[in-house]
């Protein structure tokens, strides 16, 4: 179970009322992070309004080199409105995650990339990422990705995750929220 | 094969594996209040190094909590070495190889296919079983039942 309910302090889209809500934690360097993530956001925009998608960094430090780095910059670029674009432009980079190539998804988002390089540095952001790793752990994430349905931990295949399981999963979250 | 369960005497060991010296259970013991032990099936394989990636991460909350980690396999130390090193992994990851799963077998958790069980024990300074889970094989346990379980000791040491 989802120890850690969905606040303010998440990067959540879609309403919070919504009878559904998905959050995924994840690491932009991960290959089934990556493969998950088109199929993942197909499904969660068809359902639209009914789904709230959360997104949590659980960035594999040990084993990737450029993963809190990647975090680092969403959350930075979170700090000027812009964390979707940059989780979108971090994913659809294919493993390219170097320094530089932060530097240039964020010149490329449009993005005051001096701000954003100061704001990397601030270990407010990098005390943030722990924190929600912990909790992560703390309620059963035992590898990227790893996400849960009204939270609840999603069973199904993660590596990557597939469209009919998942979208199976949603409808029994939303079946159970109607009859309760 | 029932594996140990709580209360009994955690057998004493010495395996090589990622480490320059071999790890003798008894002796990490005396500088720990606990251990972990995490028996896997298989090196490289992606569940079990999902497992080992998550125990690395969450390295320092266990050293908080006063555990240290080991993992064991049947796989070959230079396997171990291999596969720590690829993954990060800084903990000992120990070579159950020769004779093949003996300690696997004392704990309780070889299987028939000659590989050990996913399996997890914290052992207490008695060198005492405090906890023990076996896992499916293709299920990564995650780690939240063993830090809850260490914050459960911490408290009856107080």
């Amino acid at each position: 179970m989802l120890k850690q309910p969905v606040s303010d302090r998440d990067w959540a889209r879609g309403p919070a009322d919504a009878p559904v809500t998905l959050v995924e934690f994840a690491d932009y360097e991960c290959k089934d992070c990556r493969a998950s993530y088109p199929v993942v956001e197909r499904v969660v925009q068809s359902y639209g309004d009914r789904v709230r998608f959360v997104f949590r960094p659980f960035p594999v430090v040990s084993k990737h080199p450029h993963a809190q780095q990647a975090a680092l910059a969403a959350e930075a670029a979170g700090r000027q409105g812009r964390f979707w674009d940059m989780h979108r432009r971090l994913y659809e980079a294919g493993g390219a995650l170097g320094d530089d190539d932060l530097i240039r998804y964020a010149e490329q988002t449009g993005l005051d990339v001096d701000r954003l390089r100061r704001d990397m540095q601030d270990e407010e952001l990098a005390r943030r990422i722990h924190e929600v790793k912990l909790m992560g752990v703390r309620s059963g994430v035992s590898g990227t990705p790893t996400l849960f349905i009204n939270g609840r931990r999603y069973e199904g295949k993660t590596a990557p995750v597939q469209e009919d399981e998942l979208r199976a999963a949603i409808e029994d979250a939303l079946r159970e929220v109607s009859s309760a | 094969m029932r594996p140990l369960g709580d209360g009994a005497k955690a057998p004493d060991f010495t395996l090589e594996g990622s480490t320059e010296e071999p790890v003798t259970l008894s002796k990490v013991l005396q500088g720990t209040p606990f251990v972990v032990l995490a028996f896997f099936p298989a090196a490289f394989s992606s569940v079990c190094t999902d497992e080992l990636n998550v125990l690395q991460e969450t390295h320092d909350e266990f050293q908080r909590l006063g555990a240290r980690l080991i993992a064991i396999s049947v796989d070959g130390k230079w396997t171990q070495r291999a596969f720590a090193e690829q993954n990060g992994i800084t903990f000992p990851v120990l070579s159950d190889f020769h004779p093949k799963g003996a300690v696997a077998q004392k704990y309780g958790v070889m299987r028939e296919d000659g590989t050990a069980e996913r399996a997890l024990f914290i052992i207490d300074s008695d060198r005492v079983v405090r906890y023990s889970f076996v896992s499916e094989p293709a299920k990564n346990p995650g780690v939240d039942r063993l830090l809850e379980r260490l914050e459960e000791l911490q408290a009856e040491r107080k």
